[in-house]
This record gives structure tokens, sequence and C-alpha cells, in this order.
């Protein structure tokens, strides 16, 4: 570990912050235009997180500590999250402390906290907001587990650095097991991140939200922040997906002469990422809440076949 | 002194102890002021022998005990010291933490209660330390009568009798299958000393029975399935201390006694069936009460669903560690292993925790049922916090203890190297998916147990009157909490002790790899291939939540308004518009309904006086133990017509059974 490579971790940490509200605004977009609907522009995340700080904070009278330090817990977590996963560079000094498996555990440490800060206050709608979340994410954890033990068996690792340069360094084979993973993967890119067909981002129903129900009860800056914290979410989440099957054209860390290209190739990816996002959630209709863990348990099932054709068919 | 001298002295002070709780009943104050503390001072003693005789070489003592050319003899090594290390810290923790909370219990019910809790805990000892079968039944037995009466302390209650009873009765089972295993481990020898077991060689056959025999008899007091339902019955049913030490140490004894038969006695016997059996069995019990965990209404029963699940994870990890050894892959072998005690040791810690926590809850408010409570993170901040400490450990999330064991499993199932049975390979992908499955639901259960416990708003009168726990309580809960954030963060240490029952075992160990790097960062088996470092993970986390926390005042403002709670439009909300326990659990019970045997009164549209009510019950009764009872109800029934009270007729069966004998003995 040396000077250039932190510099590197804390150029991706900053990266990441300032990117991710970027990137769920492009979706937002790329949503508006798909839809016939004039878009707010790229930059509106932004200018909602600026306004939702200068406002004044309100809490419920029986809130907790717990509930008043959730969002500055999820934050961190989150951006740690994102921190680790080798976005323009691998051997980021990060990644050794934290490997697939924990990473996981800091997605899992998150949403225990939301859903607690949720059961916090009392209402009826935290209370089946956080039910739901678990009840979506009991599934889906597992399952993006499955897909990280795919790809660190063709790796033999866990470290996530290991797994993007074997990836990044291999001749292009496709791997069918990493087919199926990536499939699984996508799938619970979109019940993790609240996103049609399972959780509905833009709306506040009663009969379909979860994530939104959660968070009912924030406001102002804990609002922004848990707002961010889900941007940032979003954006780790495509990474990992961008890393783990279209990882060509990474830099090494300390390697600042191949940044710029990173950087470029870097945001095509996650230009067209979004874009294909969006075009999801345009075609596809809202799934009633108990069909979502038979999507889930596809997404498990599949992740696992994945796994298993690793292993016994070798590719 | 050798280590296994001082800790007889410990096994000693708690009998007299024991002894002293029944001489004074009529002084409550002197039990809890002087006994209980005292007794935590003999687990301190205790856990401080066993960790510096974890890496001596084993000591040996023979007392002139019991029958007449049967002494007791007795051995300590690596396996036991660290066992005993689970029995003294764990109890150290529940044992302060009694001190305060048996202050309301009346002089008569606590010296008898004094007296049983002590001399469980030096039964539990003795089990430890027993090297011949004789004495390790005879403390096998203490143990469980012991715990038996501790279970039914309120044995007014009818339930807890019925408890107590369906305990006894699995535990007897679970000894007789036991007593025969050391009967098939002695070969024909007669010598039923551990050390003659060691050298037996015994055929496939008899090595197999054996490993059956103990994985049936200990897994009963285990609680693997189907052999479990002694264990939701009786951790609520008994005082919770007690819960906290069957769940968080006797559970364990099982485990040691498992762990001893198959790598002690057996261990160049191995065959890799057995693993496959342990693993499987493991996991199936691991799913099973994660399940059941979720949907109970019951804290103590959801706490004893979970040990359960936590039981199946180290019975399915020996399981793996049976699969690589049989299969000399000794390196994974040995991290099986260790991920199996590290889970073992985390469990007696988190565990207890939750335990004491709901002894509290209880305490406090008089009710079990979670419908009923909520809200009591105002009323008791210091459990709440303490407790929360435990569900984040046992739900198996970093920087705490209960991820690094899991960490440590998930490496061995992820870094096994090719199997020979080709059918294997595919195996072991579908254990580590049920493993983190389980994982994951056990998240779900720990979020509905805390959040409708101490989060939200009281549901009924008894929370709102709720105090916090009494300060002795407190710090034997602060031990405990304290322990699973040491264990979280700094694995490595506790890594190299676990190593030395791994050398004993096995042959092998991790210390060589797992700390090439390094206290601060875990690898197992090469940096590259996986490592992890909690410590900088809970500084960063820690570090960056402060940091934000600043940053937000700085850059903008921390202004804070008070207000009620939206209420959507709708101002006639109350307290029971929260999720229920039953409502918490409610989609699992939907998703796996084939799975529970449910009972439900919806009431109709027009009822006056609506009444739900929902139960889930455990299938295994109707499909396993009902049908037993009756056949075994028939065949009393049948037996008892040869009961006819007739003095002619007895004498004839004498005379009839003299001339069998006469005809077979011959």
């Amino acid at each position: 570990m040396n000077i250039s490579t932190l510099l590197f971790q804390l150029f991706q940490n900053m990266l990441v912050l300032l990117a991710a509200p970027l990137l769920v605004g492009w979706v937002n977009n790329c949503r508006a235009w798909m839809q016939g609907r004039s878009a707010a522009g790229i930059f509106q995340p932004y200018r909602n997180l600026v306004k939702l700080f200068h406002k004044d904070a309100v809490l419920a009278n029986n809130a907790s500590p717990l509930f008043r330090y959730t969002p500055y817990a999820l934050f961190t977590s989150m951006w740690l999250a994102a921190a680790m996963v080798p976005v323009v560079a691998v051997e980021l000094p990060l990644s050794a402390a934290v490997d697939v498996i924990a990473l996981v555990g800091i997605f899992a440490l998150a949403r225990v906290f939301i859903a607690l800060a949720a059961m916090d206050i009392g209402t009826s709608f935290g209370t089946l907001g956080a039910r739901r979340e678990m009840l979506v994410s009991f599934l889906a954890e597992p399952a993006l587990l499955m897909v990280f033990f795919t790809a660190s068996m063709i790796a033999h690792s866990t470290s996530l650095t290991t797994i993007v340069e074997t990836f990044a360094h291999k001749q292009f084979v496709i791997y069918p097991s990493l087919a199926f993973a990536g499939i699984a993967f996508l799938m619970v890119l979109l019940a993790e991140n609240a996103r049609i067909p399972v959780d509905n981002p833009s709306t506040h129903l009663e009969l379909t939200m979860i994530h939104e129900a959660m968070i009912l009860e924030y406001s102002a800056r804990h609002l922004a922040l848990i707002e961010w914290a889900s941007a940032i979410k979003l954006f780790a989440y495509i990474t990992i997906g961008i890393a783990l099957f279209l990882p060509w054209g990474i830099a090494e860390a300390g390697n600042w002469g191949a940044l710029p290209l990173a950087l470029v190739i870097l945001t095509l990816k996650l230009a067209a990422a979004g874009f294909g996002l969006a075009l999801l959630e345009s075609v596809s209709a809202k799934l009633r809440i108990f069909r979502a863990p038979e999507f889930l348990g596809t997404a498990f099932l599949l992740a696992v076949l994945g796994i298993l054709t690793l292993n016994l068919l070798k590719v | 002194m050798l280590p296994i001298d001082y800790a007889l002295c410990v096994i000693a002070l708690w009998l007299v102890l024991a002894v002293l709780g029944l001489a004074l009943q009529g002084s409550p104050r002197a039990i809890t002021r002087l006994i209980f503390p005292l007794g935590a001072f003999g687990s301190l003693v205790l856990a401080a022998t066993a960790l510096i005789a974890l890496s001596q070489t084993p000591s040996v003592a023979i007392l002139p005990l019991g029958l007449p050319d049967l002494p007791f003899h007795l051995r300590l090594d690596a396996l036991s010291a660290f066992f005993l290390l689970i029995l003294g810290a764990a109890s150290l923790g529940i044992s302060l933490y009694s001190a305060g909370y048996f202050r309301a219990t009346a002089g008569g019910t606590l010296g008898l209660l004094t007296f049983e809790y002590h001399l469980f805990l030096a039964s539990m000892a003795m089990v430890l330390l027993a090297d011949d079968a004789y004495f390790f039944m005879v403390a096998w037995e203490t143990m469980a009568i012991s715990s038996y009466f501790l279970v039914t302390t309120d044995h007014k209650v009818p339930e807890i009798r019925s408890a107590g009873f369906i305990y006894l009765l699995i535990a007897h089972i679970g000894a007789i299958a036991i007593l025969m295993c050391f009967g098939v481990l002695q070969g024909a020898h007669g010598d039923f000393t551990f050390e003659a077991m060691r050298h037996n060689a015994l055929s496939p056959f008899w090595a197999s029975a054996a490993f059956l025999l103990a994985l049936f008899g200990f897994g009963a007091k285990a609680g693997m399935l189907p052999l479990h339902v002694w264990l939701p019955e009786a951790h609520p049913a008994a005082p919770s201390p007690v819960s906290a030490m069957m769940s968080g140490i006797m559970l364990k004894t099982a485990i040691y006694g498992i762990l001893r038969v198959s790598f002690d006695f057996l261990n160049t016997q191995h065959q890799w069936w057995w693993g496959i059996l342990a693993l499987t069995l493991g996991l199936a019990t691991a799913l099973y009460g994660v399940l059941f965990a979720t949907v109970q209404s019951d804290m103590k029963r959801l706490l004893a669903y979970s040990s359960i699940e936590n039981i199946g994870i180290i019975i399915a990890g020996i399981g793996l560690a049976i699969l690589f050894h049989a299969n000399h892959q000794e390196q994974v072998a040995a991290l099986a292993l260790v991920a199996t005690l590290y889970h073992a040791l985390n469990h007696s810690f988190f565990k207890s925790l939750l335990f004491l926590g709901t002894g509290s809850v209880l305490h406090a408010t008089g009710e079990r049922n979670m419908g009923k409570l909520g809200g009591l993170i105002h009323k008791m901040p210091w459990v709440a916090l303490l407790a929360l400490i435990g569900v984040l450990a046992i739900s198996g999330l970093p920087p705490l203890n209960g991820f690094v064991s899991e960490w440590l499993l998930l490496q061995a199932f992820l870094l096994a190297p090719t199997m020979p049975q080709l059918y294997l390979n595919m195996l072991l992908p579908l254990g580590a998916a049920a493993l983190v499955l389980g994982g994951a639901l056990a998240a779900y259960a720990m979020v509905k147990f805390y959040g409708v416990i101490f989060l939200g708003q009281s549901r009924d009168e008894g929370p709102r009157e709720a105090h916090d726990a009494g300060p002795l309580e407190r710090a034997g809960m602060l031990w405990l909490a304290g322990g699973c954030l040491v264990l979280g963060l700094a694995p490595v240490f506790f890594i190299l002790q676990i190593d030395n029952v791994s050398m004993a075992l096995i042959g092998h160990d991790l210390g060589g790899t797992a700390a090439s790097a390094g206290w601060l960062w875990l690898t197992p088996v090469a940096a590259e291939r996986a490592s992890y470092s909690p410590l900088i993970l809970f500084l960063i986390i820690f570090g960056g939540t402060l940091f934000t926390f600043l940053a937000v005042r700085k850059f903008y403002h921390g202004r804070v308004r008070r207000g009620p709670a939206w209420d959507c439009g709708y101002p006639a909300q109350t307290p029971r518009m929260q999720d229920s326990a039953e409502g918490f659990g409610q989609p699992i019970r939907q998703i796996f309904d084939f799975f529970f045997g449910v009972i439900r009164e919806v009431p109709s549209p027009f009822d006056t006086k609506p009444h739900y009510h929902g139960e889930t019950h455990d299938r295994m009764w109707t499909l396993l133990y009902l049908p037993i009872a009756r056949l075994v109800e028939k065949i009393s029934t049948q037996i008892g017509k040869l009961q006819h009270g007739r003095i002619p007729l007895y004498l004839l069966y004498s005379f009839v059974t003299l001339i069998a004998l006469l005809a077979f003995v011959r």
C-alpha cells in the first residue's frame, strides 16, 4: 500500500459520492423520454438533495436515537460498499479488508438498520415496509451471495479485486455458469434497489410500496442522506455488475495514465446500463407483493444453477 | 498445580456453593449478594484455566470416588479446554446477571434454585473433564436432572411440568443411545476408560454404529432434527438465566460429545458418508429452526428455535470437517472445524445475551408474548442497546462475531478442493446455498424479535411501566456483549487459540496462514484468496458515521423539530395498528405454508366482537411423535392385559419365566 493507491482510493470515494446522484438522474431522464414525459434534467437529484439538506428535520415525538442515527450509518455503509468495488481501478487498499461475502454483509447491515428504524416510530406503514423489505431480502441476499460464489469459484478467490483481475485479463470465454449468474444478478439488482417489478420508486401507493414505506417518517437531512445512500447503492450494484460481467478497460491502482481512458469507458458502460435499466422498468409491470418471492426464488434458483453448472461441467 | 487441579477446585467451589445455597435458604440477600458472585468468580477462574490449558499438553487426574474399582478418570486436553472456556466465559456473565435477577425470588425457591444452578454448572464441567464412560454418564445424568429441576422451577404451572417431562424423556432417550455408543466403542474388552476407546480399532461397521449412536444420542441433547421438540418447550418454561445457560452452554456439551466420539475415538476411521449425513441433518435442522423462529410470538420460543438453527449450523460444520477429513483434505478440514468451534463459542455469547435480555424484559413487564410488548427502547435503554448488539451478532452481520464464523464456514465450502465422489461436488454448493438462506432468514427473525419488542409503541399496559435492568444484570449482559464485539473484531487471536484443538484432533491448523498477514487481517488460506479485516471495517463504519454526522452539521445545520408521527390523514391511529408478532411473520407463514401446521380463526365481517387467533404448530409432532406415542400406548395396553391382579396367574408367569430361562441359559 503506498500513497498513490491511497490517493486512488480517495479519488474513487469522491467519484462514487458525486456520480451516484447523476446516475439516478440519468435513469429517471431516460425513463421520462421513453414514457413520453418531459424530463426534469439529469441534475435534478442534486437539487433535491440540496433542498432537503436546507430544511428543518421533523422527528416523531417517540423517535429513539436509533431512528435518528440510522441515516448516517446507512449512508456510511453504502459509501463503504461502493468505494471498495473496483470501479475505475483494481487493487484498491480497501478491498483487502472486505471481500465479497463481507460486502453482502455490509448491505445486510444497512438493511437491518433501516428496517429497525422503520419500526421505531410504530406506525402501521413503517412496520409494513420493514416486513416487506425483509421479505424481499431473505431471498435476494442468498441469491446475490450465490452469484458471487460462482464468480469466486472461477477466480479461486473471494476477493473482489482478484475476481475482477482474473476476469479482465482472461481471454474472452463465455461461461454458461456466468450467464445464469448474470440473469440472477440482474433480478437481485432490481429487487434490492426498489425497482419495478418488485417495488416502484416513484409511487406512494400503500398496496405496493416497500422502500418508500420504510422511510415515510424521515424528513430533511435524514431523508437526504437516505436518498443519497439509495443512489450510491444503485451505483454500487451497477458497478458490481460491470466489474463481474464486463470488466474490460479497468485501470490498475496507481496507474494515473490509464485513468482517463478507464473513466471514459466507465461512463459509457454506466450510461448504457442506466438506459437498459430505464428500458426494463418501462416495459415491465409491478408484481403483486406475494409474487415477489417467486421472482426472487427464481433468481436464487438461477444463481444456484449457475454454481452447479460450474461445479459439475467446469464451465 | 496443573490446570486440571484448578478446574477441579472450581468444581468443588460450585458444589460447596450449591450446598450453601440450601443452607442459606432463610436469607435470600446472602444468596444473591454472596453465592452468585462467588460462582461467577469460579467461572472466571475456570475460563482463565481453560485458556491456559488450551496450549498445554493434556493433564490427567484420577479421583478415588464412585464405585469400588471404578475410580473417576479425568483428563483436560485441548478439546475439553475449549469447551470449558465456553462454559467459564458464558457462565461468568450469566451468574453475574443471576445475582441481580433473582433478587425478588422468595427464599425457599431461591435456595433450591441456587443448589440446582451450581450443581448444573459443576456437572457440565465434569462432563467436559470425564475420561471414562462411567463418570461421563454420571455427570451427564446429573446435568440432565439438575437442569430438569431448573426448567420446572415454576412447577405449579401445568405447561411447565409437561415441558419438563418432554425434556426429561428426550434427554433419556439420548442418554440410552450414548450409553450404547460407549458399549460399542469399548469393543469386547470391558475397559470403559476413554483411553482404551481411543486405541480401540473397530471394524468399519461398528465404527459407523458408534458414530450413528453418538449423533443420535448427543443430537437429542443438542436439539437436532427430529429430536428438537423439547427445546422450544423447555426454554420458555425455564427462568431466563437458566434458558441462557441451557442454550448457551448445555447444548455445547452435546457438540463436545459428538466431537469427542467422532474426532477423538474414531479419528482414523472416518467414512465420508458420516460427513454427508451430519451435513444434511445439520442444514435441515438449521433451515427448520430458523423458519419456525420467524413465525413465533413468544420471544423465548423464538430464541429457542433460533438455537436449533445455530446447532444445525454447528452440526453441518462438523459434517463438513468429517467429510474433508475422511478424504484426507486436512487443511480444509481444519478450516471447517475451526469455523464450527468458533461458531459454538459465538453462539454461547450472543444467545446467552439475548436470553438474558428477554429475562429483563420479562422481569419488567411480566410478558413473554411479543404482541403485547413494544417501545421498550425508551424504558430500558441499556437492555435495548445490549440486545441490539446480540441481535446484530446473531444475524451474522459484520463486524460482529456471528459474521466471522459464518464467513469461515462459507470459505470452507467455497475453497473445497474437488472431491473424489462426484456428487459431493454438487452437494457442497447446495449446502452453501442452504447455509446462506438460513442466515438471511435469521436476520428476518431477529429484526422481528428486536423490532416488535423494543421498537415502536407499547402495545399494552405492561411495557408502559417497565424499568431498566439493575447494575448487576447490566454487568452480566455487558460482559457477554463485549465478548460478541471482541470475538468479532479480533478473530485472529481466538483462531490461534482454537488452532490447538484442531491440531490435537486433525493434526493441522490454520495458524500458519490465518495470521500470516498480521493480526489485523484474517486470511484462512492465502491473502489473495480471501481476506477480511473486521477492525478496519468497524473503524471505517464508525468513523464514517461520525464524519458524516459532523459534516452535515458543519455544512448545513442540526435543527430538529419534534412533532406527532404522520397519521396518513387518519387520526384514529392506535399502537395496535403496528405489526403484531404474528403479522410480521405472516409472509413467511404464507410462503412456506406447506411447512407449518397452521390453525387460524378469522372473524366474519359481521362479527360484533371480532377475535383473530392464529397458531403455528410443529408438524413433527403429528408426523412423528404422536404415532410413536400411540404405538407405545397400544403396546402398553396389550402388555397391561397380563396384569390381572390374581396371585395364581402371577405365579404362573414366574414359573414360565423360570422354565424359559432354564431352557436358554442351559
